[in-house]
């Protein structure tokens, strides 16, 4: 099942494939965390301990789905539980002078700490994992029906890009969580609860998250265990700084960072075994060059949220 | 209004002995505020482990006994302490600025990788000189990698905090490709490692403790940072910019340099940590160095309220929650996380008890 050994017949065709895969199956994960952040930060505060919902919502989509024998009710309750750590974020940053970064750092050690306690016991046992949907019936090379399974989690990310893009741009809702983001003493001028608002965005946000979290632990790779997430919850944070705070812009660079995830692999299964670590690394230097290029000292972001503590 | 307008009339009779109870009473709130979150955390802790079938009371005492309990804990409890005030000042010195920087685990990676280095290309030479360059380059690599980070954030505007957490994944990916590549040494079956720096440049321990002098450097850079930050000209330059960065650069201070300054100092007291890991207890450079010291030292700055002089008594406390992990999951059967999960509740409690800084004051002055 993993692209290694999918692509391993093809010869040197099988890197662009393998990237493919990797692009369709990597991604989720990034897609799903980024929608949810682009969410937070539109009303002007970010979460960063996104990686904390990951890797509960992982930790505890494996344990229900092992428990219940239901994978779908295991991506349910690994959204819940990044709700309630989503909630905890915007309460406690909700109070005075409470610095929302920080707050995310703590929460992102908490639930990384508390996801590897409570799932000890699921290392071992084998869950029934989600189900996965033929789109590559046209071909007649297996290695590419193989990296054309897609799973039914990407498709809702899929569907939730245009969601989020009709909520924000084309709701009242959505103009308020804008509204909020861009200047919240004028929105608290005008009347909205900008608290409240904040609290329902970071919310709904982590819950996003702990779903992206499950795909990992009942998709792909598959498993839970201590290794699983290296960092895709905080990735996908400094992805959504990339596009901008639009949907449509995080479904690429979701694509963009799962294809530069699965090079390292990709490469492997073709015999480049030198350097592993470092194609490995891709996604992080991806990321940092990405954050070099996009960021400038003098003036905001285009299209930053007036808000956002990380911009100013 | 009425309140402040007679302060003012008052102030001038009274004015030596309310300052003076000011201080007092700020002192105390800084005292306080922690202690009733650290005591908030230990109570949430527990009621955890009540919930989860575990004698909270019991844990505690084991928690004592690991951390505090005897020499051999004390022991223990400050050998890990001395890294963790060196990865806390990464965290710390940079917040004066205002910048949080929580890249200590690269840094400290990083540090590692660069003291076996030095110490291969300085083979043979007295060990003296040897393990100084350790150390120098240890802090050196630390400095470079940070102050990237703060020369990134001040000079093309890249937010620190994430640049800093992504540099962590980088540092540890590049580790790991030169243990099983550049820097292997064969001879170790068990885990891919680097080559060993060999005996003779092993820092030994402080004469008359069994702790390595890991501690003593560790002491030492925190104080010779507080004076630097809170007595010197370069200190309260840093300190301006933090409060105010558009007053200190119509003041003329050269904000760039100084944030850089202060970004490399930070990553070299984390490369110092590295560097300290290698030469006092692993000798070579593998995965076994990555344990979390710069994710528990970015607590450490917290509780510490970024003061590099409470850094010292907070590593030793939180040094020693760390050492006595091993005795949970002895006793109590509790997996190696637990430790993960009362550091994760003190840092939240932590940070949600900032809104109650202020109140003693507010308190006395409405009675």
């Amino acid at each position: 099942m993993t692209p290694v050994e999918e692509v391993s017949a093809l010869g040197w065709w099988g890197v662009p494939v393998a990237v493919l895969a990797g692009a369709l199956r990597v991604s989720t994960p990034f897609l799903f965390v980024s929608l949810g952040e682009c969410l937070t930060e539109k009303s002007g505060r970010i979460n960063l301990g996104l990686e904390g919902n990951l890797v509960m919502g992982a930790m505890s989509g494996y344990g229900i789905a092992y428990l219940t024998g239901s994978p779908w009710l295991g991506v349910l309750v690994a959204g819940l539980a990044g709700m309630v750590l989503g909630a905890i974020h915007a309460t406690i940053c909700g109070r005075p002078r409470v610095n929302d970064i920080a707050v995310g750092i703590a929460l992102m050690l908490f639930g990384v700490g508390l996801a590897f306690f409570l799932g000890k016991p699921f290392i071992q046992p084998k869950a029934p994992l989600l189900p996965s949907i033929e789109l590559g019936w046209w071909s007649h090379i297996p290695q590419v029906r193989a990296a054309l399974e897609v799973n039914t989690l990407f498709l809702i990310g899929l569907f939730l890009v245009p969601l989020m893009m009709w909520f924000l741009t084309r709701t009242r809702w959505g103009l308020i969580v804008r509204a909020v983001g861009e200047n919240a003493d004028a929105a608290r001028a005008i009347g909205y609860p900008v608290n409240s608002v904040r609290f329902g965005s970071t919310v709904v946000g982590g819950f996003l998250a702990g779903v992206g979290g499950s795909f990992l632990s009942l998709y792909y790779p598959g498993s839970w265990n201590e290794g699983l997430s290296s960092g895709q919850g905080l990735m996908a944070v400094a992805l959504v700084i990339f596009a901008r705070w639009e949907p449509l812009r995080c479904l690429y660079a979701a694509l963009l960072f799962g294809a530069a995830g699965s090079l390292g692999p990709a490469l492997q299964s073709v015999g480049i075994t030198q350097g592993y670590y470092l194609f490995n690394a891709a996604p992080y230097l991806l990321t940092l060059i990405i954050m070099i290029i996009s960021s400038s000292p003098r003036r905001a972001l285009a299209g930053a949220p007036g808000e956002l503590s990380v911009m100013k | 209004m009425p309140e402040a307008a007679g302060e003012a009339v008052t102030a001038p009779r009274r004015g030596f002995f309310q300052s003076s109870v000011r201080s007092l009473e700020s002192v105390a709130e800084t005292l306080l505020v922690p202690t009733v979150a650290l005591a908030a955390s230990l109570v949430l802790f527990g009621v955890f482990l009540a919930l989860i079938g575990t004698d909270p009371f019991a844990v505690y005492v084991s928690i004592y006994q690991g951390a505090f309990g005897s020499w051999f804990s004390w022991q223990n409890t400050l050998a890990r302490a001395g890294p963790l005030m060196l990865t806390a000042l990464c965290t710390a010195l940079p917040a004066r600025l205002g910048l949080i920087v929580i890249g200590g685990e690269g840094a400290l990676v990083v540090g590692a990788v660069a003291t076996v280095a030095a110490a291969a290309a300085l083979a043979g030479a007295p060990s003296v000189a040897v393990i100084t360059l350790m150390m120098l380059a240890g802090m050196g690599a630390g400095a470079l990698w940070i102050g990237a980070a703060g020369w990134l954030r001040h000079y093309r505007g890249v937010n620190e905090t994430i640049a800093t957490l992504i540099l962590n994944y980088i540092a540890i990916a590049l580790m790991s490709q030169l243990v099983v590549g550049a820097m292997r040494d064969p001879t170790v079956v068990h885990r891919p490692s680097s080559w060993h720096v060999g005996e003779a440049n092993m820092i030994g321990a402080i004469p008359g403790m069994d702790v390595h002098w890991g501690l003593a450097l560790g002491v030492g850079v925190c104080v010779l940072l507080y004076i630097l930050m809170q007595h010197t000209v370069f200190g309260f330059a840093a300190q301006i910019i933090g409060g105010n960065i558009r007053a200190a650069r119509m003041s003329g201070i050269p904000v760039g340099l100084v944030t850089v300054v202060v970004c490399c100092l930070a990553g070299a007291a984390a490369g110092l940590a590295g560097a300290i890991e290698i030469a006092a207890v692993q000798g070579r450079a593998s995965s076994s160095i990555v344990v979390g010291y710069g994710y528990t030292g970015i607590l450490v700055a917290f509780v510490a309220r970024q003061n590099p002089l409470a850094v010292i008594p907070v590593a030793i406390l939180l040094g020693g929650i760390r050492a006595s992990g091993g005795l949970l999951q002895r006793w109590h059967g509790l997996p190696d996380a637990t430790v993960l999960v009362l550091q994760g509740i003190i840092f939240v409690l932590i940070l949600a008890s900032e809104p109650l800084y202020g109140r003693l004051h507010r308190l006395r002055a409405r009675g």
